[in-house]
């Protein structure tokens, strides 16, 4: 079964008297545990497509069908659950909670689903971070942490809940190329380790060598790849 | 609902917060004054009224509800004794003078009280020439068995007792028997001499004579043909002078300083909730609801409006400590109850203002956004 389905999706913005067309007709499905890039200039779409597979975003027409739930029609409160229950995220800027140490920043993804912060939860937030190479940084607060550091905090927060699809927006675009590729690195064998599907946004081709799939898209169209799925 | 992240926020960066709740602090210093000062008033200005167990106050037609002005002559007493419903009746008067206590270089205030009926507290009416006194008058160096002399006649009183919370127009009240009141009052004040049997006013217990449709006061002036006019305990304890004035003056006050203490929270947590619109775009699209954003807003307003309250109720107990007994500052338990609510209402209805903003941030914000 797919993890994301996502079927004509055309996607527009209303600003002020034009309309801006970000996506269309957009067709693209993500297996279980797949990689996919999404590369394209600035402006192409990449952001909008991402924001509607994980349900930030409504579609303005098309169907968007996530493990099997169809959230085209979700309205916000819907879509708030849903994200919190299906999807990890990992954004391009820095936003990790400023007064939360690292494992505390991880157990907000506890907190939020009703947890307590149980030494389970517990358990599982320092497991995580020593798999990210940071459990000597459990205790940190994000100020004391380095940009990569703090990229691999939020790559841990978006795994807490083992979410079926990650979505990485730009995830190393902040940092230099080096500490960049070590974060990719990490993000490709957390995946796979855990047999997650991702898409990873960036407009730099050199990352796509850690995708099983790369998909293009200009002005808010997908390349052919967008229905294909390659070899792993 | 877990609160844990409000919590930990006003824990780990408490400087935050640090301004605000000191401004509250001092606006609940100010507001246990204003209150204070108002109780303070008010309560050692009707004491001697607000004691008295009665169904009416009667005082003559042309007093304009005040004792002072007010005389009741012997027949008048008869016409309201004969009604039917009226039960208890007793003869009331009150003369403020200056009194020299045994030891004390200054004249003490006091009110000397006439009385028939016991008010609450008091003792039945003393032998002539003995008073009870309200203990206020310890303030100013009176002690039981003390002979104070009362007036430029100097008429002696010998205190046999005490009484609390009787005060009149801010002087300590001596309880006395009509016949010292009426010497007490006729030696020092001879151009308003009363005459055997007359008091000021009238103490009336009773209820609405059967049948009738007048309320009990207003029974009472019918029986004396408008000879006098007659009021409830609480109508009597406003119609002293400037009660109800200090009384509505200083509520003005007190209320405008509420609405400081709201506009001081809504400004202050909206500049907080517009610094953390980044961060409340990601929770929302990790998956936190508005509503809880909210109440994290509403639970850190109530947390600093409950510390502002502490330290603020700390400042206002150890300042009134420190003040000359002479201010008529009152702090009494009910105030801070009110000003407790107050501060706690405020903090709601300001946090509210940011509720819109909190319910404006989209969670979309947090993605694709270059900081
Ligand atoms: N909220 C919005 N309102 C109006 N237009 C928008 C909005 N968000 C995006 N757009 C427009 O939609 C198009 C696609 O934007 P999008 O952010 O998806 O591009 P992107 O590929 O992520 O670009 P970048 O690489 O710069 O992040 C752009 O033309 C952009 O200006
Ligand atoms: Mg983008």
């Amino acid at each position: 079964m797919s993890v994301l389905e996502m079927t004509d999706v055309r996607k527009v913005y209303r600003s002020g008297d034009i309309d801006i067309v970000a996506l269309d007709h957009a067709t693209l499905q993500v297996e279980h545990g797949e990689i996919v890039a999404l590369l394209g200039p600035s402006g192409s779409g990449k952001t909008t497509l991402l924001s509607i597979a994980g349900g930030l975003l409504t579609p303005t027409e098309g169907t968007v069908v996530v493990n099997g739930n169809d959230i085209t029609d979700h309205d916000a409160k819907e879509l708030t659950g849903f994200r919190r229950e299906n999807i990890g995220f990992v954004f391009q800027s820095v936003n990790l909670v400023p007064f939360l140490n690292a494992e505390e920043n991880l157990l907000v993804v506890d907190e939020l689903g009703g947890g307590k912060g149980d030494k389970a939860a517990k358990a599982r937030a320092r497991g995580l971070l020593d798999e990210l190479g940071l459990g000597h940084r459990a205790k940190n607060m994000p100020a004391q942490l380095s940009g990569g550091e703090r990229q691999r905090v939020a790559i841990g927060r978006a795994l807490f809940n083992n979410p079926k699809l990650v979505l990485f927006d730009e995830p190393t675009s902040a940092l230099d190329t080096k500490i960049g590729a070590q974060v990719m690195e990490l993000i490709h064998s957390e995946m796979k380790a855990r047999d997650t599907a991702a898409i990873i946004v960036t407009h730099d081709r050199r990352m796509t060598e850690y995708a099983d799939r790369t998909v293009e898209i200009v002005d808010g169209r997908l390349g052919a790849a967008g229905l294909q799925t390659a070899a792993h | 609902m877990s609160i844990t992240l409000p919590l930990r926020e006003l824990r780990r960066n408490p400087n935050r917060f640090l301004v605000a709740t000191i401004v509250l602090a001092f606006l609940t210093t100010l507001l246990l004054f204003l209150g204070g000062l108002l109780d303070g008033l008010y309560l050692g200005s009707t004491g001697a009224i607000r004691a008295q167990k009665a169904d009416a106050i009667v005082y003559s037609a042309s007093a304009r509800d005040s004792f002072l002005r007010s005389r009741i002559t012997p027949d008048i007493r008869a016409d309201v004794e004969a009604l039917d419903g009226v039960s208890e009746v007793g003869g009331i008067g009150f003369v403020l003078l200056g009194a020299q206590v045994p030891g004390e270089s200054d004249l003490a205030d006091v009110a000397v009280a006439g009385y028939e009926l016991a008010p609450k507290g008091v003792p039945a009416p003393p032998a002539d020439g003995l008073g009870v006194a309200d203990s206020r008058l310890q303030d100013q160096g009176v002690s039981k068995g003390d002979t104070i002399l009362v007036g430029p006649a100097e008429t002696p009183i010998t205190i046999t007792g005490w009484v609390d919370d009787t005060g009149y127009l801010l002087q300590g009240s001596v309880w006395v028997n009509l016949t010292t009141w009426r010497a007490v009052q006729n030696a020092n004040r001879p151009d308003s001499a009363v005459a055997d049997g007359v008091v000021q006013a009238l103490v009336v217990r009773g209820a609405p004579a059967a049948g009738s449709s007048l309320s009990f006061t207003a029974g009472l002036d019918a029986a004396t043909d408008g000879a006098t006019k007659s009021l409830t305990v609480a109508d009597a304890v406003l119609a002293l002078p400037g009660v109800k004035q200090q009384k509505d003056t200083f509520n003005q006050i007190i209320y405008t300083t509420l609405f400081v203490v709201l506009a001081v929270v809504g400004l202050f947590f909206s500049l907080l909730t517009l610094e953390r619109i980044g961060l409340y775009g990601v929770l929302k699209a990790i998956g936190a609801t508005t509503r809880r954003l909210f109440l994290g807003v509403l639970v850190q307003a109530i947390i600093v409006a409950v510390i502002a309250f502490a330290i603020g109720s700390g400042m206002a107990i150890a300042a009134a400590a420190a003040l000359p007994a002479s201010l008529p500052l009152q702090l009494i338990p009910s105030r801070f109850v009110f000003t407790f609510s107050g501060l706690l209402v405020a903090a709601i209805l300001g946090s509210a203002i940011s509720l819109r903003r909190v319910t404006k941030v989209e969670p979309a914000s947090a993605i694709g956004t270059t900081s």
